[in-house]
């Protein structure tokens, strides 16, 4: 069995604070792993950090069998943007906020990076890209900007422009959590028909526990910087381990 | 009025040390002419920013196209015809007078502009509550739009006596014994301009960067929701 | 001497106005971008050198720079024409002012465009040019164009280090022929129609670009 992501012992600080604390995730290739927990615990920060959004301090991280740092220095590892270059072509994010690009259209948005980045011709981005919308939707939208859209519409084109990079890891930061909430489905049923995707590696950072029940195969919950319990969702749901795995379930299932 | 100095033209240093107290005689002229000019600014451009918002359309164009004239025209030639213009309406005044004159006429378009973006940032829904509660006009200003304005403006009106603070050296043009005037007048004596037109150029960077590094303090500690004038 | 004998000299000096404002215009916006991306450089060498420029030009009086540019550079053995001195000098104070918009401009592209763009891989090259500038430089036009009016006003100075601009020939005039009032409204007048005009084009440029780039303004998601 081999991972695809392999976090060891790594520690994450923001000045005094200590997000994460010698953390341990391994994630194998294919699974859907749901990141869920109170804000602040640090499942975003691992996001973060395997989109090298962040830097970390300790320990070591390989995406894809590549380490992410080449030296060490001021307390951050650090990498040279030829390397980052190197990590970031096996992964991809969608945003909590989508971050679609205002002054592109729909089109523009997904074919500027494969275009620019992968160095494919033009019109074969574009092929790919008109494939891409199609599978969100939208595809009578691609000559729109983003400001033309809904937010619901603007998270579909930012996982297609994701998608278009042809990553093995894709990361969601909350991607329902700016929607209004009857815009919350249609991005979910999204996910959900990329969820049946068998060498898509997808992590997924969420609120919407019925949804993660239903596409993951693991759940981690997350609170001070460790995971504090993960498991197969079924089990994980009904029968939670920790009391404060259990605190936290019953907070958010009842509030 | 260079009677009476000597200066140590030995090394570039020794002539840079001799020169300064020369230098700031000229300093305080600058300083003065800023001030008075920055006061002629901020009254004439509340005037201005006021009658700008008279509800006759004759008062309000025709001060709208004075701004928009005196800002878009060069400060020097405006001083040019302040200086030579109005002696002949019999209007004689001090060199010095003439050019704060001309700094504040140009600056007051710049200030009026400021008030009245002041005012207009006031919201509708406050001028209406002043109303509902019978605020005389005197009193809605007074107490409810200049209070708000204050921090709004206060950063702006500030920029703009920095700027005004590197535009005096244009006084000199007119005889007005400033920093510059007295820089050149050693540089013609000497035969050298380096010294004494560096020394003014190094007078007046630490002077804007104070001048910028208070105002922005003041900008700071503003309260933004605004002063009570009582 | 009547009014209309005064137009030939004052157009003439008009035309030598237009010039150095149009030519100090164009350097110092070039200067402007190069300074202003410079200063938001992550290299302190490159950072630093903007930095300075930018202090030394917008921290000085213009006329206190041209004159040394024009009477003391010539005294370590580096002098110019009259025009050239006007042009550089104008330029460079254009270029310093301009650094500060063109850098506040880029500072206020949100944060997570950066992210995105570095989700997808973009060099930093491809981000500055395709996803930051794109957005700054709509927001920059109306700060240029009072920066263009500020530097057609700031031309008024090179009469002052003999070139026979439109301000010079107004002085001349005078000497000549004593009638004040009517050479330096005129001169006045001058000034507005180029200002004017000027303004026109910046709002034809920015009009341009707008449509370029048809998105509405608040448009950052």
């Amino acid at each position: 069995m081999t991972s695809i992501i392999r976090f060891q012992n790594v520690t994450k600080r923001f000045g005094a604070l200590t997000v994460l604390d010698n953390f341990n995730f391994d994630v194998r290739q294919g699974e859907k792993v749901t990141l869920i927990g109170p804000s602040g615990s640090g499942k975003s920060t691992v996001l973060r950090i395997l989109m090298t959004l962040e830097p970390f301090q300790e320990g070591q991280l390989e995406l894809a069998g590549i380490g992410y740092h080449e030296s060490h220095g001021r307390g951050d590892f650090k990498a040279s943007d030829r390397h980052l270059h190197k990590i970031r072509s096996n992964v991809g994010m969608v945003f909590q906020s989508f971050n679609l690009f205002p002054h592109m259209t729909v089109l523009r948005n997904i074919v500027e990076a494969p275009v620019a980045v992968l160095k494919m011709k033009r019109e074969e981005a574009e092929s790919r890209a008109v494939e891409l919308l199609r599978m969100v939707g939208l595809l009578d939208k691609k000559d729109q900007y983003p400001s033309q859209l809904s937010g619901g519409q603007q998270q579909r084109v930012a996982i297609a422009r994701a998608l278009a990079m042809r990553p093995r890891v894709l990361l969601f930061d909350e991607p329902t959590s700016a929607l209004d909430p009857q815009l919350v489905g249609e991005v979910l049923g999204v996910i959900r028909n990329l969820a049946q995707e068998h060498d898509l590696t997808m992590l997924l950072v969420t609120h919407e526990m019925r949804f993660a029940r239903e596409v993951s195969d693991r759940v981690c919950f997350f609170d001070k910087g460790r995971i504090v319990e993960q498991g197969e969702p079924d089990r994980f749901f009904t029968n939670p381990e920790q009391p404060r795995t259990r605190e936290f379930l019953s907070s958010v299932l009842n509030g | 009025m260079m009677y009476g100095y000597e200066w140590d033209t030995s090394s570039a240093l020794a002539f840079a040390l001799s020169i300064l107290p020369i230098l700031g005689i000229g300093l305080l002229v600058t300083l003065q002419a800023a001030a008075v000019g920055y006061a002629i600014a901020l009254v004439l451009g509340l005037v201005l920013a006021l009658l700008r918002r008279s509800r006759y359309k004759a008062i309000s164009w025709t001060v709208a196209c004075f701004t928009e004239f005196v800002r878009d025209t060069p400060l020097l030639v405006q001083l040019f015809f302040l200086y030579y213009v109005l002696p002949d309406f019999g209007i004689v005044l001090p060199a010095f007078m003439t050019g704060a004159l001309a700094l504040g006429l140009q600056y007051s378009a710049y200030t009026s502009e400021v008030y009245r973006g002041g005012i207009n940032a006031i919201q509708r829904g406050q001028w209406e509550a002043a109303t509902a509660l019978n605020l005389t006009r005197l009193q809605t200003y007074r107490d409810i739009v200049v209070p708000q304005m204050i921090p709004r403006i206060v950063p702006a009106l500030g920029n703009y006596l920095v700027s005004m603070l590197k535009e005096t050296p244009v006084l000199s043009v007119v005889t007005v014994l400033d920093m510059l005037a007295l820089a050149n007048m050693i540089g013609e004596r000497t035969f050298d301009y380096l010294v004494p037109l560096s020394m003014v150029g190094l007078i007046f960077l630490p002077m804007v960067l104070i001048c910028s590094a208070l105002i922005h303090l003041v900008e700071r500690a503003l309260p933004k929701s605004g002063i009570p004038l009582r | 001497m009547t009014w209309t004998q005064y137009l030939a000299p004052l157009m003439k000096g008009a035309q030598i106005t237009v010039m150095i404002s149009l030519t100090s215009i164009a350097f110092g916006t070039v200067l402007a971008f190069l300074a202003g991306i410079a200063r938001t450089s992550s290299n302190p060498i490159i950072s630093g050198i903007a930095f300075v420029y930018v202090l030394l030009f917008r921290g000085t009086p213009l006329l206190v720079q041209l004159f040394w540019f024009y009477y003391a550079l010539p005294l370590i053995g580096v002098s110019f024409d009259p025009i050239t001195t006007g042009i550089m000098v104008l330029s460079l104070l254009t270029g310093a002012f301009g650094a500060e918009v063109v850098r506040g401009a880029l500072m206020a592209v949100p944060q997570a465009q950066h992210e995105a763009a570095r989700a997808l891989n973009f060099s930093k090259f491809h981000t500055l040019w395709h996803i930051s500038m794109p957005q700054a430089i709509i927001e920059m036009m109306p700060a240029f164009g009072n920066l263009a009016v500020q530097n057609l006003k700031d031309t008024a100075l090179v009469s002052l280090i003999s070139i026979a601009d439109l301000t010079f020939q107004a002085q001349s005039l005078r000497n000549i022929t004593l009638d004040s009032a009517t050479i330096y409204t005129m001169t006045l007048a001058g000034y507005f129609i180029i200002a004017l005009g000027l303004m026109l084009i910046i709002r034809f440029i920015e009009a341009k670009l707008r449509r370029g780039a048809a998105f509405p303004r608040s448009a950052h998601s």
